[in-house]
């Protein structure tokens, strides 16, 4: 990767996806070989919204490499409930640490503190804008699965909150993917993610419902249609039953095609589906340790460079 | 032909004609300028005036005041095809045309409530200049050239 942080997935080129994924593939393949790579290195993880996979994947795939990690703890009882700016927060984080992680509710934040910081920034979520590094775990799971050259994927659910969908799809312009987004209409993608597909060239088709393009997915993204996103309990009700989806619903699909989920799901994603062979969403949850690892690798040895 | 209609409104002696402002964008332009009245310049307003150029435009003329250059970047945004006549002693000393700059910090703010330069942060809003457009360079909304004027930061 040439740049010194990770902050939007719109700055990820197909060879900074394929440097990560590859080192990944090398990591998934012998771990033991990078078990002492950054001993003695510290990552500051400084997360102001609560999170349990993403934190605790920075948290080991920092310790597999031999280092350590630095915590802010809940924003509750940070200097944060004292009133203390983000851009101080990170400026103080950074000299305790090799690297920062950062989690955050407001979008932006991650452009920001990277402003403010010298070591290498990580965006780890800002409000509904972006998730890189998710996307990452994204990639490396659908290239193991499905290849990310000549992809039909779709992609259901809250498109215009879902940050791990705006970075996905801006990521896959890098490569020859035709993207199918199904959404109501009232959370299809925003203006600007929109744009940038737009502006990319990138092959993309909008739909309200899933049937009308089930059979042609090689990998369907599911995403979990946030109640608390609407003003009003019935109009969340009249969409999220479409946008469930269990065996039954899978018999139009392709054999080979692999469902996802960023995770946590609530009844998006049916348990019947569990035991079959299209349920990828525990394996890419899993990968989501390689994969920093390697991008940890390689965001601390540029920046020992 | 310009000149007979300019004179619907009437000649300053000293100050600043904002011309081939895009028809309907007068009172925003004076909003960009901080003007509503209350300070005593001197400001004559035509609006759908005939324009060989763009069919319809607006014009201001301002007396006693020349523009800055953040004023004239966010009218660029506005009004595109603007120009700025520089008056003193009723003869335009100086006609530019606006040219559209790259970056604007300072004077949109957000729309997005959720962006950071809309929290308690020691940052300046800044935004990147698009063919019909601005957007966020931090949480990367895009505000279109219709939008600009309901989120001028410049009073």
């Amino acid at each position: 990767m040439r740049q010194d942080h990770l902050i939007s997935a719109a700055h990820l080129s197909r060879e900074d996806i394929e440097a990560v994924l590859d080192r990944a593939a090398e990591i998934d393949d012998d771990t033991a070989a990078f078990r002492q790579r950054h001993a003695g290195k510290v990552l500051g993880l400084c997360f102001f919204e609560p999170s349990t996979r993403t934190r605790m994947s920075f948290d080991t795939a920092m310790k597999r490499l031999g280092g350590q990690t630095v915590d802010m703890g809940p924003v509750e009882s940070s200097s944060v409930k004292k009133g203390e700016t983000l851009a101080d927060t990170v400026r103080v984080v950074e000299g305790y640490a090799d690297a920062l992680v950062l989690r955050h509710p407001s979008e932006g934040a991650a452009t920001m503190a990277a402003e403010f910081v010298d070591v290498p920034l990580v965006n780890a979520g800002d409000g509904a804008g972006q998730h890189p590094s998710q996307t990452l775990l994204d990639l490396y799971t659908i290239r193991e699965n499905a290849g990310l050259d000549d992809l039909t994927i779709g992609i259901m659910g809250d498109l215009k909150y879902g940050r791990t969908v705006h970075s996905l799809a801006e990521a896959l312009t890098n490569f020859d993917a035709s993207q199918h987004f199904i959404s109501p209409e009232s959370l299809r993608l925003p203006r600007n993610v929109r744009y940038d597909l737009h502006a990319s060239g990138a092959q993309v088709k909008e739909h309200t419902e899933l049937d009308e393009v089930l059979p042609e997915l090689d990998v369907l993204y599911v995403t979990r249609i946030q109640r608390e996103r609407f003003p009003d309990e019935n109009e969340y009700r009249k969409v999220a039953g479409q946008y469930q989806i269990d065996a039954e619903t899978l018999k139009a699909a392709s054999d080979d095609l692999t469902v996802m989920h960023p995770l946590p799901r609530v009844d998006e994603i049916s348990p019947d589906i569990d035991d079959t062979d299209h349920a990828t969403y525990f394996e890419q949850a899993h990968n989501g340790i390689p994969v920093r690892m390697a991008l940890l690798d390689i965001l601390l040895s540029q920046a020992d460079d | 032909m310009t000149d007979d209609h300019q004179l619907r409104v009437s000649k300053i002696q000293n100050g600043t004609v904002i011309d081939h402002v895009a028809a309907g964008q007068a009172l925003n332009v004076l909003a960009i300028l901080g003007i509503d009245g209350t300070s005593g310049e001197a400001v004559s307003v035509g609006m759908n005036v005939p324009s060989d150029r763009l069919g319809r435009k607006d014009i201001v003329k301002v007396e006693g005041r020349e523009l800055s250059q953040s004023e004239v970047d966010v009218i660029s945004l506005i009004a595109p095809a603007a120009s700025i006549n520089i008056v003193r002693d009723y003869d335009v000393i100086e006609k530019n045309r606006v040219v559209r700059p790259d970056v604007v910090t300072g004077i949109i703010s957000c729309p997005n409530r959720n962006c950071i330069t809309n929290a308690d942060e020691p940052i300046t809003s800044r935004f990147t200049v698009l063919s019909d457009g601005v957007r966020c360079d931090y949480c990367e909304s895009i505000v279109r050239e219709d939008e600009v004027a309901a989120n001028l930061d410049v009073n």
